[in-house]
């Protein structure tokens, strides 16, 4: 089943804009994806017809608001394959990604452990976790890259050798390079070095653009994000094994995350509501809902093909521009639709001003993997990133702006 | 396009004035990075009786601070210290919507009113005007380097 773009982009209302009179080529969905019509349909009804709080309210229009926000936790739970139990909504992946530093990390690790993180992280997935190692007196050690951009596991072998690593978070898919990790290999060599060993993955560039099963992966727990996968900004998710959200402490405490209160303290609510402190993001959730429904409508795999060929069209036509050079692994098979690139002796914020004006939105800068930025010997890159709306029809205004890039800011 | 790249900014860009990886008898060494986009930038100033002897700049960054640091240089060269700051404040004040005050002393610099109209561009502008100003302040403090990131 492959994808009908030309009916897919009639979902998307931002498509029907142009820029400077050129039609309106997005190619950042990497950095935030656009919004389906069904999406805003589905906040829209809940604001208009079931306004009101989740959890609480014993009349229709509270019931309604709990049946969306707690119908996109098990809509969530089937997309991704896992225990709607191990769900935890978040604002987004870094928040998720906190919540397991906090709550695990600081709270049962220590100065004999060792935490396994890569040199390809996001800072939502290394920050919070340098930080974390530092308070509890760990060491921190990376996982190298080779030469194509992937992990190097004969040095991952090495970094586990001695069995010390009793937590590991990398990422799925990077967002610069479009690698695709083997996580459920990765986390096998973890495990395999030490079974006590809690594994965490990024999946915020995976989980809008393959099919996940977190089951699968054999991981721990996963974070995702919202408005990298047709859903609104505002919701993301810790989707976790139930058996690592019952030992982790409580982050964010407050209303609806506890059984009893008194004056001198409290007892803790059921995973997974024991880390939803506070009224939640209701509307987001809905939207979340129905943007899984979007993406479940193709089918993941249909996504995935998709996004393989445009990518390798997207290479192909890359590699035609002089002065080029991609970033990555080369083989489509191992990398997703995020392709960074810089243009020789030209600054990625003048080839992103140039591609802008002509319509083409791309992200420029250092994608928020400043390590990965250093270890690649570059200040920034240009990145394309494609999703479903995209289509070769993309690719003669991006390789038409690059050109015109490099004839302008030509010295 | 043209409205941010204006013909003398990209004259600026593609034959920068004042660029130079060191300068003799310097008198300040300032670098100053922005890990936002990743421009770097090292500046360094002499200074005779009072005044700017000489700046020059090197670095790597988009063709607007590129282009901006060398106008920069141009209207700054031959300044007392103190009237080099000011001019630098007029640039900063400029970039936030301002209309220059010191239209001609500016030079080349006032090609880049239009910037403000580009506000993740502004503090690309701005760097070697920044790190100029770090320069004067590091020498009146009386030290000879110093290092600044931009955080946005």
């Amino acid at each position: 089943m492959s994808i009908d773009v030309e009916a897919v982009r009639a979902r998307y209302p931002v498509l029907d804009r142009e820029l400077n009179g050129n039609r309106l080529v997005y190619l950042d969905s990497a950095a935030s994806s656009l919004t389906p019509e069904p999406v805003l349909a589905a906040m829209d009804h809940y604001y208009r017809w079931s306004r009101s709080n989740v959890h609480r309210g014993v009349y229709p229009l509270a019931e309604e608001a709990t049946d969306l926000y707690e119908g996109a936790r098990t809509d969530l739970a089937r997309f991704l394959d896992a225990d709607p139990r191990g769900v935890v909504f978040t604002k987004n992946a870094t928040e998720a990604c906190n919540l397991v530093a906090y709550g695990y990390v600081r709270a049962h690790l220590g100065p004999e452990d060792v935490l396994l993180s890569t040199v390809m992280e996001h800072h939502a997935n290394l920050v919070p976790f340098t930080e974390a190692a530092r308070a509890v007196g760990a060491e921190i050690r990376h996982v190298p890259l080779t030469e194509d951009g992937q992990l190097d596991l004969e040095a991952a072998a090495e970094l586990l050798a001695d069995g010390r690593v009793t937590f590991a978070a990398f990422i799925h898919v990077s967002n610069v390079l479009g690698t695709i990790n083997d996580v459920a290999r990765v986390s096998a060599m973890v495990r395999d070095a030490n079974d006590r060993a809690v594994v965490h993955v990024d999946g915020a560039q995976a989980a809008p653009h393959l099919p996940v099963s977190v089951r699968e992966l054999g991981v721990d727990s996963y974070a995702i994000t919202g408005h990298k996968l047709l859903a609104p900004t505002g919701i993301g998710a810790l989707v976790a094994r139930p058996e690592l959200l019952e030992r982790m402490a409580p982050f964010l405490t407050g209303g609806d995350m506890i059984r009893d209160v008194t004056l001198d303290g409290a007892t803790w609510n059921d995973i997974p509501h024991r880390f939803e402190a506070g009224t939640p993001m209701i509307a987001e959730a809905a939207g979340l809902s129905a943007a899984i429904t979007e993406l479940e409508t193709l089918g993941m795999p249909a996504v995935r093909a998709h996004e393989r060929s445009f990518t390798a069209a997207l290479l192909d036509a890359l590699g035609t521009v002089p002065g080029v050079r991609v970033h990555g692994p080369k083989d489509v098979d191992v990398r997703g639709s995020a392709v960074s690139f810089v243009l020789d002796g030209i600054h990625p914020h003048d080839v992103g001003a140039m591609l802008g004006s002509r319509g083409v939105c791309v992200r420029v800068g250092h994608h928020c993997t400043k390590p990965l930025m250093r270890c690649l010997d570059v200040a920034a890159t240009t990145r394309a990133s494609a999703y479903i709306y995209n289509d070769v029809d993309d690719l003669e205004p991006l390789v038409e702006g690059i050109e015109a890039a490099a004839a302008f800011f030509a010295r | 396009m043209e409205d941010l790249y204006q013909e003398i900014i990209l004259d600026h860009y593609r034959k920068p004035h004042n660029r130079a990886p060191s300068l003799d008898d310097e008198a300040v060494h300032v670098h100053h990075s922005n890990p936002l986009c990743g421009d770097e930038m090292d500046l360094r100033i002499r200074v005779v009786d009072g005044r700017l002897d000489a700046v020059v700049f090197d670095g790597e960054g988009c063709s607007i601070s590129q282009a901006s640091a060398s106008a920069m240089t141009d209207a700054a060269i031959g300044r007392e210290l103190k009237d080099a700051l000011d001019l630098a404040e007029d640039f900063r004040l400029m970039m936030h919507g301002a209309a220059p005050v010191r239209a001609d002393d500016l030079g080349d610099g006032i090609a880049f009113e239009g910037v403000a109209k580009f506000p993740v561009r502004v503090k690309c502008a701005l760097l070697g005007w920044m790190a100029l100003k770090d320069a004067i302040d590091t020498h009146e403090r009386g030290s000879s380097a110093h290092s600044v990131t931009h955080e946005d």
